[in-house]
């Protein structure tokens, strides 16, 4: 266990050692680049102007991954598409994370009624399949993409609850700790310079881990027709809506899945080559 | 012995039980705590219609004029005793409705975690026994795409080229029960059953691997060597033998998520199982069939946990 | 000149991938109805020694030349099929923690009745030769213990029990591994005198590994001392007790304790830590640790040299060269 003053300037030098963890990180730096370009408008072209005339082209020079049925580059719909999944799973996760870890620092120090209540609304939420979770609390709030991130927040706090209710736990037992307490440190002070440090690793590895998740629920949401309507676009909308037409139009259907399977992909290499660098015993020298 | 059983399963039944019941309050303020209620759901533009004395009628019939506590307790006492509710479209009870869809989930959700563990395992075995090679690594990227690529992806893809390329679709008939026709069933739940499967081989895939190979250093593997056990029966005898117990747990937690994830898997599929009346439900803002269904779905979870539990019991003898 | 049961020749083993040396050229026989003792610090390569025989080294560890010769054939580079026909049956091996080195979820019985099914004899009788291996360890209630998990029997016993599974098939060599460290002093004693009487039995021939050379004193024929990786010293008991000839076999026989020990007067040790084998190049590897260390020492390997109490590996014995 460490104390603030640790050298964990050393693990981003570990975690370029990882190949996942170099070749995560380039994934996801791609994903991130488009969704910035989709947020300037920096796309080949406008992912809602309609083209009938160019209706269902194969991929060519002008149109990168071809059009759909309306003559729309699917390209730049699927770089917008990218933009609302990143912004969704960052804005959720962040949600999930301050939230999770504030109640699992609370609910895992201060102990009594406080912990069982934390860990009580925890089992509760753990008791549903994230789909069908979000599924209920979208239908209730709205197709909004901040309905969407507050629900899947909601439905991925219970999980940083618990990664950051476990060290907590471990650490309140350990004598220093203790001692230091019986000698009136302020709680706070304690949690800043003993518990956060420790805390962190597994919550970094967690946000990766649950950002990929995010992703793949939000696009799951919006194919089901939740989320985000139509005419915009969503990568789960667009396999939705390449449905009809994937047997003979297969850009239709491939360019919304590479883009989703590439960010989680990366992201969850980015989550391993974390977890490999900040834990010292799995480390590779 | 046995009195220690008892009071250890005894206390976990009553923190079960507490838990269900903060799931249903949860449940409720989820569904009700809403813009538009069962009304305008039911009724939808026709609503701007209604004179505020009728709209008062509705409320009285449909028992929303009642402060939120009673609507709760109402729908509570009523389930405990079996009532469901009513679908509002079709008149016919929840209950029914259910006892007919549960069972294609749970037959699809058998599906998935049974063949979704057989290929985790397979894959997790060929992964571990030489790790750091070409055939860890691409066991390991199996497992990550399974991870990667959502279920709708795969299961569209599959449609499009079954049903489109080749022209194969059991799906497109109508749903046969096993007991109507079983060659049909079976063929059915093909498709979606391994679609869910991939999506749970991938952690077990995962756990099985890290399991054996960290089972395979240590102790007892030696001396089963050293008493001239053949070299299979050792992997499988002591080695997978002793990965189970990760495994088993790992196989619980999936076979509850199959339940809820099979919603997407059922709609595109057309299986009339829970996860597609939840669905076809909120889109038709018929709450009381949302809010008996959600409420089943996690009994059935918190159910499966339990029984996970009980089963990690007595896989490892060491557990008392 | 008898014919060795087993002949070791040459042994080296490394580290597989970065080619570390961790047990340099080692030979030593061991004869039948023979028991020999091979001591050695944590590190001298003792354990990996005895793993070798069987073909049991860990991954990552190789014996990489030399020979094993047992019954004609050398064991290194013999088939799968027939090392694995000889563990257990012809060669058996007891280890040193018996709480993880019995398989926790199984039986106790069927991990015994196992050393059968793997050598292919009946099961009828096996059922019985196996409540007999437990009768003869000394195991009240040999049913029950058969259908027990190991958690659920002390040390001593679980002891007792692998002790079973490695005699059950009378086996030519036993090579017991530190079978005592774990345990508990009085407990250590009776396994000692369960292993010893098991000997006179069967005339098998023992390897025991140990770093404590008091324990071999009354168990064995022979002791060999290893020290980083290499063989040091080697000789009869009597006279590696009475004439060590090696700095540090004298060494570790004044570190132990003695009954006769004067008020006040301190237990000695030998200061500092044994060298990594592989390091140690052109040099007596135990030279840093030496009081009558010269510059021989320190440019030149001794070799094994026979004199007229032990052969040693030493450029300054205690009888001073022959």
């Amino acid at each position: 266990m460490k104390s603030s003053s640790t050298s964990e300037k050393s693990w981003v030098h570990y975690y370029f050692k990882s190949t996942s963890g170099i070749v995560g990180a380039f994934l996801v730096l791609i994903m991130m680049t488009i969704s910035l370009c989709a947020a300037f408008g920096w796309m080949p072209h406008d992912p809602l102007i309609q083209n009938p005339m160019d209706s269902l082209h194969k991929p060519s020079s002008v149109y990168w991954f071809g059009t759909d049925q309306f003559g729309r580059d699917i390209f730049s719909r699927a770089m917008d598409g990218m933009r609302r999944s990143m912004t969704v799973s960052i804005v959720s996760v962040s949600i999930a994370g301050i939230a999770g870890v504030s109640l699992g620092i609370i609910g895992g120090f201060f102990g009594s009624w406080l912990d069982s209540l934390v860990v009580r609304l925890s089992d509760v939420i753990f008791a549903f399949p994230a789909i069908l979770l979000a599924l209920a609390i979208v239908n209730s709030l709205g197709n909004s993409w901040i309905d969407t991130a507050i629900a899947i927040a909601i439905v991925y706090t219970p999980i940083f609850i618990r990664v950051a209710r476990g060290p907590v736990l471990i650490i309140k037992e350990l004598d220093y700790v203790k001692s230091v307490r019986v000698l009136g440190f302020s709680s706070v002070r304690i949690l800043r310079s003993h518990v956060l440090p420790n805390v962190l690793a597994p919550i970094l590895v967690q946000i990766a881990l649950s950002m990929s998740w995010a992703i793949l629920t939000e696009s799951g949401l919006s194919f089901l027709g939740l989320g985000t309507q139509p005419p915009d676009s969503s990568l789960g909308l667009m396999v939705s809506e390449a449905q009809p037409m994937a047997a003979f139009a297969w850009w239709t259907l491939a360019a919304p899945s590479l883009f989703i399977t590439l960010v989680v992909v990366g992201l969850n290499l980015v989550g391993d080559g974390l977890r490999d660098s900040l834990d010292p015993s799995r480390r590779q020298s | 012995m046995s009195l220690v059983k008892s009071s250890g399963i005894i206390s976990r039944s009553i923190s079960v039980l507490v838990t269900l019941f903060g799931i249903s309050i949860f449940i409720f303020i989820v569904l009700r705590v809403i813009p538009g209620d069962t009304i305008t759901g039911s009724l939808g533009i026709e609503t701007g219609v209604l004179t505020p004395e009728q709209i008062d009628d509705l409320k009285r019939y449909y028992g929303i004029d009642k402060p939120l506590i009673l609507q709760y307790f109402s729908w509570i006492t009523s389930f405990l005793s079996g009532d469901l509710g009513f679908a509002y479209s079709t008149g016919v009870s929840v209950l029914k409705l259910t006892a007919s869809a549960l069972p294609v989930t749970i037959e699809l959700a058998l599906f998935g975690t049974i063949s979704g563990v057989f290929m985790g395992i397979a894959v997790g075995m060929f992964s571990a026994k030489k790790p750091g090679s070409v055939r860890d690594f691409s066991g390991q990227l199996f497992g990550l795409l399974a991870l990667a690529v959502p279920g709708f992806v795969l299961s569209t893809t599959i449609v499009t080229v079954m049903a489109n390329r080749f022209g194969y679709f059991p799906n497109g008939y109508e749903y046969m029960t096993p007991w109507e026709d079983l060659g049909m069933n079976l063929q059915q739940m093909l498709f979606p059953g391994i679609v869910l499967g991939i999506a749970v081989a991938a952690p077990v895939m995962r756990t099985t691997r890290s399991a054996l190979l960290e089972t395979v250093d240590k102790d007892f593997i030696r001396t089963a060597h050293g008493k001239g056990l053949k070299a299979k029966t050792v992997r499988y005898r002591h080695i997978l033998r002793n990965s189970l117990i990760p495994i088993v747990t790992m196989t619980g937690i999936q076979f509850g998520y199959l339940l809820g994830g099979a919603v997407i898997v059922e709609k595109i599929f057309a299986l009339p199982g829970m996860g597609r009346q939840i669905l076809d439900a909120i889109n038709r803002r018929e709450y009381a069939t949302v809010q008996s269904s959600i409420m089943i779905f996690a009994i059935l979870f918190v159910t499966i946990n339990l029984v996970t539990d009980l089963v990690y019991r007595r896989v490892d003898p060491r557990i008392k | 000149m008898r014919s060795s049961l087993i002949e070791i020749r040459n042994l080296c083993i490394q580290t597989a991938n970065e080619s570390r040396e961790l047990v340099k050229n080692i030979s030593f026989s061991i004869y039948p109805g023979e028991a020999v003792g091979v001591v050695g610090e944590s590190g001298s390569g003792k354990t990996l020694t005895a793993l070798s025989i069987l073909g049991l080294l860990p991954r990552g560890v190789l014996a990489q030349s030399g020979e094993v010769t047992y019954g004609g054939k050398n064991l290194l580079n013999a088939s799968e099929e027939s090392r694995r026909s000889i563990r257990g049956r012809e060669i058996s091996m007891i280890y040193q923690d018996p709480m993880t080195a019995l398989n926790p979820v199984m039986k106790l019985g069927k991990q015994l009745l196992e050393v059968f099914e793997a050598h292919e004899l009946p099961k009828e009788n096996a059922q019985e030769r196996a409540l007999n291996a437990l009768i003869e360890v000394g195991i009240p209630e040999p049913e029950r213990a058969m259908q027990s998990y190991p958690h659920e029997f002390s040390g001593g016993m679980r002891q007792r029990v692998m002790i079973a599974m490695a005699l059950v098939l009378s086996p030519k060599l036993l090579i017991a591994d530190e079978p005592t460290t774990a345990l508990d002093v009085t407990i250590q004693r009776q396994i000692l005198a369960l292993i010893s009487e098991q000997r006179k039995k069967t005339h098998m021939s023992i390897l025991w590994i140990t770093h404590d050379l008091g324990v071999v004193a009354n168990l064995v024929d022979r002791v060999i001392v290893m020290y980083a990786g290499q063989i040091v010293e080697e000789g009869s008991v009597n006279e590696i007790f009475t004439n060590p000839q090696h700095r540090y076999t004298a060494g570790l026989l004044k570190s132990l304790p003695k009954a006769t020990i004067k008020n006040r007067e301190r237990l000695s040790a030998i200061p500092g830590v044994p060298p990594k084998p592989w390091l140690v190049e052109n040099s007596c590897a135990f030279s840093s640790r030496c009081s009558y260390v010269t510059e021989e020492c320190l440019t030149k390997t001794p070799a094994l040299i026979r004199n007229k109490f032990t052969s040693a590996a030493c450029f300054h014995p205690v009888g001073g060269n022959s």
